[in-house]
């Protein structure tokens, strides 16, 4: 058209105003008549056997309703885990219970042991105090390594060991890609750790139940980036409600980045606790206990080998993980070092044989599970480390290198040895283009002059593809998800025109409320302004998945557009009957439905009343009403790609590493409002650049959260982060959804960190200390300068 | 946080009089006691605020000295002591964030010592004295090893009366995510001689580093200690640095605080 509020247009916010304002409604502000207060009682060691509670001196403290420990949810079920994985013999992994309140055992620092309903928040806590818990101490199992040895303490006594699983991938391809190994003119290898993470979204978690016994009816507020997979969980596994007595309403959610995916312990506390007491339950996360219940993310150590022939083509890729899965399987944990990790281990390079092999090991930490990126930056990490080694040992240029192994740009729809069809990508496209927006060509003047205020410049280069939108469903189903992936849409046009959206999608700051209506006005010609989306509530939107994996554009949008291409085909109808014209010589446009050839027209509204007040209507062939759900099963991933380019300064006496520049070239297929699109790169690129430089989530060999405030936590903060260089020109449409978009949400997250550290190995080398070979994250200034003089 | 009573005298004789009942706790800006008592590791029965005492606050010339009232807050003292006595004001001026500098004051963390906290280097790096309202105390008698102090029960700090150097600087490297000092070092020159006190490094809190206050005492140069380091035993070894990359700042961070002393 161009239209300045359809596809492509950097439409502002609009949900902006009333955050940045103050007047978003989070779970937290709301509050309920007679609602009472939860403390959970969480174990302050590791691991334990729980010999007894008394509860009898707090129970008879002021304030105090109840005190619940596990043998009040005997009947209950333990919190599912939504993946099975099935390991390289072909058996299912093992699969602890994870209760709701422990059972017997506490197994990390944070474990609930007991909770405490009182009329006010202080008086739950005093009560909690006065518990008496008589707790045995075991031996904690904390390192991964240690864990999986003969004879180890087990986490879970009922289990065989403390293997989750040993996963192999492809294992029909292992002896082959062993044979080439063995055979390479050059092999490089690198041990690297990805570093274990805590989501920190602004807001904490919240849940308050609510039960109405007049009609036994549930409902459950959440802090939840998929309110419809928490009613599924809960409802089904844990405390056998059906779906039509209970309601799970996820309002403004305050950032998740993955952490608020799951089903977490209490959600269906506070769920039943509301039941039994009769009087709302609330729950309100401290910032303390958001560290020690939060799910983890990441905490892979990994062996990344690649093998090149004489001429530095690729061969074959072998990587080996241990992936912590903490102590409970959080609801997608076993699938995150698996199917989002081993899968992407061929990333953009053609190489013919790659072998990835994950053991997912329990300890006595906080359960692990999907943060930004999830699987897909730890294999990026892994590839574009071992890269940069080998172009440094093979003494090449690491962008050639790179481009001499890219599939090239007609070489797609590209299979890979690891499961994928890449429908489209040009990876030469992002790399010309970062290097441009970079001035890569300069980056010679920049060190000279970097140089002569003492010190050292480098530059570090990461090429990354990624999957977003996880599907087919059926497929998943065979690798062991226990959910379905497809996303839905309700299109309900209102009498006079306007359009509320109902989606199963969840915005938590992705601007969907901007970016949905969008679509909807590109197709019909109308203004955005007319169209709504309603999202976050199961009783009045149609079963969705939620948002998370970067789907929500390119599923949830394909549903919105498959809806509304059933709303444009019956108001043709409709406008054909207004006409006198048959429908298939309707045109749409601008919104405006005319008979082809001719200046009979009516407007979009004429057609959405004459549908609610069916008086000059066919109602012998068309019902009234202009309203249509679509459900969108995607035939396969998204792939977006890109190149990102991290210039660096090292301090040489203090080892402080400066971003002095962060260029990103991505190529998210069809962009539908680009200043989102940016930000998204942007907020991404941040937590990437968190993860490679400042963010450590670290135990102490008891199991002690070191880092478990933000006085040792560190959050990259806004003078940590340079203004970023982002290009989204590199368009290459997705074939299969017919929006032609990718996912964008992740991107930043998981092309960063390489970029970071190859920067600043990259630096070291041109600095004189090429005996740098890697350093692991968070590049801190002490590990830079440890590793300098080391 | 428990419940607490809360008093708020208006003289030093009157808040002296309250801290005598033993359950008592005096509170100043509070960034160390209220997140304490928040996370219910301190729950003392009675604050007494030192907030509402006219006379512990403000700054004065008195000579040579420059004397700070014990409940002026970080951010009076970078805005006030700037004229007189820079390298403190711009010391004051990085302490934490704007929320703590508008509440936080130069008593309350004297007193807490904090190994990381940046006034004891000021303070122990001039030889200022502490003045409380039974006595007055040198700085190198004060600071007696993390969060210990020569304070007796009770005991308020009612100023600080700080020798102004003809230079001075204070150089720090941040702790990443608290933005205490992972290493501050203080450099103050006088006539007599020059002192350096480092803040951030040491198990025992604040000290001074006598072979580089020797040296510099000689020749005011940053490369004048080119040939020292210092050793890393007894420097704190956690997340965010080891002894020995501790003991290079303390180097690196003296050397820059000669620079740029002024």
């Amino acid at each position: 058209m161009p239209k300045d509020d359809g596809i492509g247009a950097s439409v502002k916010r609009r949900e902006d105003t009333r955050f940045l304002t103050g007047n978003g409604k989070y779970t937290d502000d709301i509050n309920l008549r007679g609602q009472a207060y939860v403390h959970f009682l969480r174990s302050d060691i590791a691991h334990g056997r729980i010999n007894g509670i008394d509860t009898a001196t707090a129970e008879a403290m002021p304030g105090v309703l109840r005190i619940f420990t596990s043998a009040d949810f005997a009947s209950a079920g333990g919190l599912p885990c939504g993946w099975q994985v099935t390991d390289k013999h072909g058996q299912p992994m093992q699969e602890p219970k994870h209760p709701i309140l422990a059972e017997g055992k506490v197994r990390h620092v944070g474990d609930p042991i007991a909770a405490v309903v009182a009329e006010t928040y202080e008086q739950a806590r005093d009560a909690a105090e006065a518990i008496d818990v008589d707790i045995e101490e075991l031996e904690p199992v904390i390192d991964m390594a240690k864990a999986l040895e003969e004879g180890a303490t087990k986490v879970h006594d009922d289990l065989s060991s403390n293997l989750c699983y040993d996963w192999g991938f492809v294992e029909e391809n292992k002896e082959a890609v062993d044979a080439a190994f063995a055979s390479a003119a050059h092999v490089v290898s690198c041990d690297l750790v990805n570093n274990r993470l805590c989501a920190n979204p602004l807001e904490t978690r919240v849940a308050i139940g609510d039960y109405d016994p007049w009609g036994d009816m549930h409902t459950l507020y959440t802090t939840s980036q998929n309110p419809h997979v928490i009613r599924l969980l809960m409802g089904a596994f844990v405390l056998s409600i059906p779906e039509h007595r209970l309601r799970v309403v996820a309002p403004d959610v305050g950032g998740g980045f993955g952490s608020k995916i799951y089903h977490y312990a209490e959600e269906a506390f506070c769920t039943q606790a509301a039941k039994i007491l009769k009087r709302p339950v609330k729950w309100t996360s401290s910032r303390s206990e958001a560290f020690l219940s939060d799910a983890h993310a990441r905490d892979h150590i990994s062996k990344i080998e690649l093998a090149l022939d004489a001429d530095h083509n690729f061969l074959a890729i072998r990587s080996t993980t241990l992936a912590n899965m903490g102590a409970y399987l959080s609801t997608f944990a076993p699938s995150i070092p698996t199917w989002l990790h081993g899968t992407l281990m061929a990333g953009p390079y053609k190489t013919p044989l790659v072998y990835v092999n994950v053991r997912a090991v329990f300890t006595n930490t906080v359960a692990v599970d999907a943060y930004r990126g999830a699987g897909r930056p730890e294999a990026t990490f892994q590839l574009e480390r071992v890269i940069d080694k080998a172009a440094r040992e093979l003494g090449v240029d690491g962008i050639e290198l790179r481009r001499k192994n890219f599939i090239k740009p007609d070489q797609f729809p590209y299979q890979t040895p690891v499961a994928l069809e890449y429908d489209s990508g040009n990876f030469h496209a992002t790399m010309e283009k970062m290097l441009e927006i970079s001035d890569y060509a300069n980056l010679g003047k920049r060190i000279e002059e970097s140089k002569a205020r003492g010190k050292l410049r480098g530059f570090g280069i990461s090429q990354y593809i990624e999957a977003c939108g996880i599907a087919p469903s059926n497929l998943v189903g065979q690798l062991g998800a226990r959910a379905g992936l497809y996303e839905t849409a309700t299109v309900r046009v209102n009498a006079t025109g306007s359009i509320s959206v109902l989606t199963g999608c969840h915005s938590h700051g992705q601007g969907h409320e901007t970016s949905f209506p969008q679509i909807i006005a590109d197709m019909i010609g109308i203004s955005a302004d007319q169209i709504d989306l309603v999202h976050g509530d199961t009783a009045n939107t149609p079963m969705g998945m939620g948002t998370y994996g970067s789907r929500s554009i390119a599923v949830g949008g394909s549903a919105l557009v498959k809806a509304t291409n059933k709303i444009i085909d019956k108001a043709k109808k409709i406008a054909a009957h207004l006409l006198e014209a048959a429908p298939e010589d309707i045109e749409l446009k601008d919104g405006k439905f005319s008979v082809a050839g001719t200046d009979k027209s009516v407007d979009w509204s004429g057609v959405t009343l004459a549908a609610y007040v069916p008086h000059n209507y066919p109602l012998e062939d068309l019902e009234p009403g202009l309203e249509e759900t679509a459900f969108y099963d995607p035939n396969n991933f998204t792939f977006p790609s890109g190149c990102y380019g991290c210039e660096v300064e090292v301090d040489p006496e203090t080892g402080k590493v400066d971003i002095v520049a962060f260029s990103a070239a991505d190529d998210f297929g069809v962009v539908i409002n680009p200043m989102i699109v940016e930000g998204q790169v942007h907020g991404g690129l941040a937590q990437g650049i968190g993860q490679a430089l400042t963010e450590n989530c670290v135990y102490d060999e008891n199991g002690q959260l070191l880092s478990g405030s933000f006085m040792d936590y560190t959050m990259p903060r806004a003078d940590d982060l340079p203004s970023f260089k982002v290009d989204n020109s590199c368009v290459t449409p997705c074939t299969h959804n017919p929006l032609g978009a990718k996912g964008c949400g992740e991107a930043g997250a998981i092309g960063a960190p390489p970029a970071v550290v190859n920067a600043v190995i990259d630096a070291l080398h041109r600095g004189g200390y090429s005996h740098v070979s890697h350093i692991d994250m968070p590049v801190t200034p002490s590990r830079v300068w440890t590793a300098m003089n080391s | 946080m428990h419940n607490f009573e809360f008093v708020k005298p208006s003289s030093v004789a009157d808040a002296v009089a309250a801290l005598e009942n033993g359950e008592a706790q005096p509170l100043s800006g509070g960034q160390t006691l209220i997140p304490s008592m928040k996370a219910r590791l301190n729950a003392p029965e009675i604050l007494v605020s030192l907030t509402g005492i006219a006379e512990l606050k403000g700054l004065s010339r008195d000579g040579g000295s420059l004397v700070i009232g014990a409940a002026s807050t970080h951010a009076a003292v970078a805005a006030e002591a700037a004229s007189h006595f820079p390298g403190l004001a711009a010391l004051a001026g990085q302490i934490g964030d704007p929320a703590v500098r508008n509440r936080g004051t130069i008593g309350g963390s004297l007193a807490n010592n904090d190994p990381s906290a940046c006034y004891p280097a000021a303070v122990l790096g001039t030889g200022a004295t502490i003045v409380t309202n039974a006595r007055e105390i040198a700085a190198d008698d004060f600071f007696q090893g993390m969060f210990t102090t020569a304070l007796e029960e009770g005991e308020i700090i009612t100023s600080v009366r700080f020798p102004i150097p003809e230079k001075s600087a204070y150089a720090k490297f941040l702790q990443p995510a608290s933005r205490f000092a992972l290493t501050g070092v203080f450099v103050a020159k006088y006539a007599s001689g020059v002192r350096v006190a480092v803040t951030g490094a040491s198990e025992g809190g604040v000290f001074r580093w006598a072979e580089a206050e020797a040296a510099l005492s000689s020749s005011f140069d940053a490369e004048a200690i080119a040939e020292l380091s210092h050793s890393a035993e007894g420097m704190i070894s956690d997340l965010h640095g080891s002894p020995e990359y501790r003991a290079n700042l303390i180097k690196v961070m003296t050397q820059r605080a000669v620079r740029s002393a002024s």
